[in-house]
């Protein structure tokens, strides 16, 4: 008989392992079980009445799964207040922001990429954001699916303009989900300057409404963006910009 | 109230005046106290030590001892000590089941849910925070560890000292910082608490207060010492020790085991060197010093 | 990667190349003598964890949810261990059916096998790692180096600690023991391409690093990476990281290999909601960390065309075993139990001896490599000493973000180590503790034990101790001890009662 491979053994050790203690079937502490001889939280003070305190109970111990968290409504609409706070929270990463009506959006586009260089672009870009940068004469890089850009192409391109999937407002937070209109995940990353556009439509409250939301599509490559790359590593100085782009700007479309 | 007193083995061997103030002040409040024989210690030591099955037979002292509180032969059982009634609220319990005494365990954990340490029973069972004590100091509280995480008195204990006639609380920089006793801790990483206790010492001296005080006299005694070993006049008390002074009977002036007011009984010393010792002296009936 | 260039300037730190990242060096208080000398490593330190440690409980209190995330954290994690064969395999299934490619490893030498395999069928001589702290616990990059392979770092703290040779100190800044000067002098010297007349600004610094490493990442062909989770139902993984190094090594290269320990996996992609919330706000203080990748198997035309997740045991399901030691297999590697822990702050991540250091570092560590196994040497065990490491003050757990009881776990793996010796009792620790149970058990023995102090009391002149001999000296070297009182509580209230009238109970 062959030694077990790997996947067999570390699968059985596994299953070993839960069999010694019975993990998977115990709702709580029983004999010889469930140790905590540190600190469990005692928030409210003793009781007085002689029950055991429910904290007594094992709190590594298996159960259902308590979700009292926040969740915003995902179908409510976008509310100022939101809006406001997406852009606090991006501002206090160090993102420029730039908020326009749909109307302004093509004379901000023009602004913000104007002094960039070549601008590199997925292929599903609306077309009048496109149109917008041709006919002001800035060079495109377009990224064909049949004639990627290169590496080599991309670190030469001085800027590149995307839409986003999902903006969250609590954390700042912009999600690409490469789909066409924000195109392959190197696209958005050797360019040193990153122009995304995120519609107010698009911004959600928190973390658990965004996630819902991407969840329709988990196999999809993502990339959550919370402000320019940066480091804290020598003496936890934060330092914008080491490998990702040094320059985050993001437009906020309001209807 | 009829109040059980446990004493804890550090504060009935080293600091009975702890005990001692917290039988006072009880008693002035209005409370019979009684220290029921037979007590030793909570097997706290032993637990953390990696001493469990050891500590079974003190914990089942100790809950035997203090067993009368179900039979309502007592309303509450007291100590002075955050670290102590943690572990008889969290620990016993569980070192009892581990050991497959269950019937231990589940005696522990309603002896446990009547015992408080001294500030939870002034303020959450006796409904207090005023006590009616004087102390013209300058004060610094240190939240001793277990306290603050086990217990989470959170701030009943500064309540009560803001509530002490003539009281000046200071902040404690970096209070909530670990003084670095953790009992064989102390030992067994003895450099790294001397580092830990160092930094405590540097901020109770920069608080400007003239008296520390704290819930426990573990760490109390952790810091003391190394305040023994600084050119300054900060004194150690605990905390029962400030809320059992009064005008009648005010504080001593002495720090830590100081032998006190009232009787003199010929060896009350007066070794003036701060960290005065002494046993501790009868207070009933006898004038105040 | 701790060779010694010889160079005047960098000592590495510490001096002494690891046998084992997971455990090296002495006993932890032996080590922490060492380390609590450097001055300039504790400065570091000091300021470093005060600064994180501040910045996590601002974007903590922001959240009014915070514990209920806490609470689902813990939860998820625990129905994780009790459910992790069946979500192992469930992974395996979405990542293959995904394009990926699921290998097993049941210790750090056969992951490292099948990781150099795969870089050499790959083509490759030459890798780009992201920081990963489960190819530091299996020594990957020295492994890779012996068999001619060049794995480049890519964080640039990583960086800086393999320029300099050092061990890492911190599991998420783990050159916080160097300061800027000690780097510029590290780059200087070892960087090969560091500009002329580099100054010592953090800034200029991460500069020098990016140029280094930006030609690097686009002539790679391998990345390795470690996980921070990967999701059950969907076989999605995700990196969360800072720089952009991790997007580089994720994004360009042709095959992408993950080694990711295996208590990493969680059921559904819904978990992402409460972990991407805990984690960067644990971990760097921050609401969201600049970069988060997720990727599920290969996209054709995006990133990586080749993918490997290689998941490893080497000892997690020993720690599986042990029902109280099992929740270290909780961690998420975010580091805010080092950053609030009073004895890691003044000692270091070199004292712990592990690439896991720490409150956390204490518990797993020990346990990864079986402590209290048959084979464990008990108390003759250095990794015995580090659930000792620690004074149980309990920061720790109200800093973890999935509520790991790290001081009950401390206590748990001390009673392991101890027991570990076929007769605890007569270590010198061991007798003591037991003449003071037997001093315990009984009322009547322990008033005894406590005069005995009194007449202590009464024949030591002065009222403090200031120097004892040995173990005592342990205590005396920096504290004074009080001299006992001349009577015990118990007495004086006896003779008290007595003096009332009252009658007295003496007795066990």
């Amino acid at each position: 008989m062959s030694a077990p491979d790997a996947r067999t053994e570390v699968l059985a050790r596994v299953r070993a392992a839960l069999a010694t203690t019975g993990a998977a079937t115990r709702p709580g502490p029983g004999p010889g079980g469930g140790a905590s001889a540190g600190p469990l939280p005692h928030d409210d003070g003793p009781g007085t009445d002689g029950h055991v305190p429910a904290d007594l109970r094992d709190p590594h111990a298996p159960g259902p799964v308590p979700r009292e968290y926040r969740r915003a409504d995902r179908s409510a609409p976008v509310t100022p207040g939101r809006l406001d706070l997406f852009v606090e929270r991006l501002e206090d990463y160090r993102a420029r922001v730039v908020r326009v009506d749909e109307g302004g959006l093509r004379a901000a586009l023009v602004a913000e990429l104007r002094d960039a260089g070549p601008v590199a672009v997925p292929p599903g870009l609306p077309g009048p954001w496109v149109q917008a940068l041709q006919e002001e004469g800035l060079e495109l890089l377009v990224d064909h699916p049949d004639r990627p850009l290169t590496p080599a192409q991309l670190d030469g391109a001085g800027a590149v303009l995307t839409a986003a999937r999902v903006g969250i407002a609590e954390t700042g937070t912009v999600v690409l989900d490469a789909e066409p209109d924000q195109g392959r995940r190197v696209l958005t990353l050797l360019p040193d300057r990153h122009v995304c556009v995120v519609l107010a439509a698009q911004v959600v409250a928190d973390v658990p409404t965004a996630v819902d939301l991407l969840g329709e599509h988990p196999e999809r490559p993502m990339t959550w963006i919370s402000g320019p790359s940066a480091t804290s590593d020598i003496e936890l100085v934060r330092v914008e910009g080491v490998h990702g782009p040094r320059d985050l700007r993001v437009l906020v479309v309001e209807a | 109230m009829r109040i059980a007193v446990f004493a804890t083995c550090l504060v009935d061997g080293l600091f009975p005046r702890a005990a001692q103030a917290t039988v006072e002040l009880l008693e002035r409040l209005g409370h019979d106290v009684v220290v029921p024989g037979g007590q030793a210690c909570c097997g706290q030591m032993h637990v953390n030590s990696g001493y469990g099955p050891e500590a079974v037979p003190i914990v089942r002292n100790h809950v035997r001892t203090f067993a009368p509180v179900l039979d309502g032969e007592w309303d509450a059982v007291v100590a002075p000590s955050g670290s102590c009634v943690g572990s008889t609220r969290h620990q016993q319990a569980l070192v009892a089941r581990r050991a497959g005494d269950d019937r231990l365990a589940h005696e522990a954990d309603l002896v446990a849910a009547r015992t408080y340490e001294l500030s939870e029973l002034l303020v959450d069972v006796l409904g207090l925070e005023d006590v009616g004590a004087w102390f013209p100091h300058r004060v610094t509280y240190h939240p001793t560890c277990h306290s603050l995480r086990i217990l989470r008195v959170g701030d009943r204990p500064t309540r009560l000292l803001r509530a002490v006639e003539g009281l000046e609380l200071v902040d404690l920089p970096g209070a909530d910082q670990c003084c670095g006793f953790g009992g064989t801790f102390a030992l067994k990483n003895s450099d790294t608490s001397s580092a830990m206790v160092a930094d405590k010492v540097d901020n109770v001296v920069a608080s400007g207060a003239d008296v520390l005080t704290a819930g426990d006299w573990s760490c109390l005694m952790n810091i003391q010492g190394a305040l023994g070993r600084r050119d300054t006049e900060v004194r150690t008390l605990h905390l029962a020790e400030i809320l059992a002074a009064t005008r009648e009977r005010p504080w001593d002036g002495r720090g830590g085991t100081g032998r006190g007011r009232g009787r003199a009984d010929g060896r009350a010393d007066g070794r003036a060197d701060g960290t005065t010792r002494g046993a501790c002296a009868p207070a009933t009936g006898v004038g105040a010093a | 990667m701790s060779v010694d260039l010889g160079m005047p300037g960098v000592r590495s730190q510490p001096a002494a190349t690891p046998h084992d990242p997971l455990r090296w060096g002495p006993s932890f208080p032996d080590a922490a003598r060492g380390t609590l000398a450097n001055t300039q490593m504790r400065a570091n330190l000091r300021h470093a964890t005060h600064t994180i440690r501040d910045k996590r409980l601002a974007v903590t209190a922001e959240l009014p949810d915070w514990e209920a995330l806490r609470d689902a954290g813990s939860a998820i994690k625990a129905d994780v261990m009790a459910r992790l064969p069946e979500l192992l395999e469930r992974l395996e299934e979405s990542v293959t059916a995904r394009g990926g490619v699921v290998h097993w490893a049941r210790d750090a030498a056969e992951a490292n096998r099948i990781i150099t395999d795969l870089v050499r069928a790959a083509g490759a001589r030459e890798v780009v790692k992201i920081k990963s702290m489960a190819t530091q616990e299996t020594g990957l990059n020295e492994h890779l180096e012996a068999e001619g392979i060049e794995a480049a770092e890519t964080d640039l703290a990583e960086l800086i600690v393999q320029l300099a040779g050092d061990q890492s100190s911190h599991i998420l800044v783990p050159a916080i023991h160097r300061n800027r000067e000690e780097i510029r002098e590290i780059f200087t010297e070892r960087m090969g391409d560091a500009p002329e007349g580099l100054t010592s600004e953090p800034r200029d610094l991460a500069m020098a690093a990016r140029a280094h490493l930006r030609a690097r990442f686009l002539r790679a062909d391998v990345a390795i990476s470690g996980a921070n989770l990967a999701i059950a139902d969907t076989g999605t993984v995700a990196v969360v990281e800072s720089e952009g190094n991790g997007r580089m090594c994720l994004t360009l290269p042709r095959t992408l290999i993950t080694l990711m320990g295996i208590e990493k996996v969680l059921p559904s992609f819904a978990d992402l909601e409460v972990f991407l919330q805990l984690l960067p706000r644990s971990s760097t203080g921050e609401r969201m960390n600049p970069y988060t990748s997720m990727w599920t198997g290969v996209t054709p035309g995006d990133g990586p065309q080749e993918f490997h997740l290689v998941l490893l045991d080497n000892g997690r399901t020993k720690a599986l075993a042990d029902e109280v030691g099992r929740s270290a297999l909780h961690c998420i590697r975010c580091s805010a139990c080092l950053n609030v822990c009073p004895v890691y702050e003044r000692t270091s991540g070199h004292a712990y001896g592990s690439v896991y250091p720490g409150p956390i570092g204490a518990i797993l560590t020990p346990q990864l490599l079986g402590l209290g196994e048959a084979h464990g040497a008990g108390s003759h065990d250095v990794t015995a000493t580090l659930p000792f490491a620690s004074s149980l003050c309990g920061a720790c757990y109200d800093a973890c973000p999935v509520k790991i009881d790290i001081p009950s776990a401390l206590v748990h793996l001390r009673e392991k180590g101890v027991h570990a010796d076929a007769h605890p009792s007569l270590t010198p620790m061991g007798a003591g503790m037991a003449v003071a149970a037997a001093a315990m058990t009984s009322g009547t023995r322990f008033r005894w034990a406590t005069r005995l102090l009194t007449l202590a009391g009464r024949v030591i002149p002065g009222t403090r101790i200031r120097r004892l001999p040995f173990p005592g000296s342990l205590w005396t070297r920096s504290r004074d001890l009080p001299v006992p009182p001349t009577q015990t509580f118990q007495d004086w209230f006896a003779s008290r009662e007595r003096d009332a009238g009252r009658g007295t109970g003496e007795g066990a």
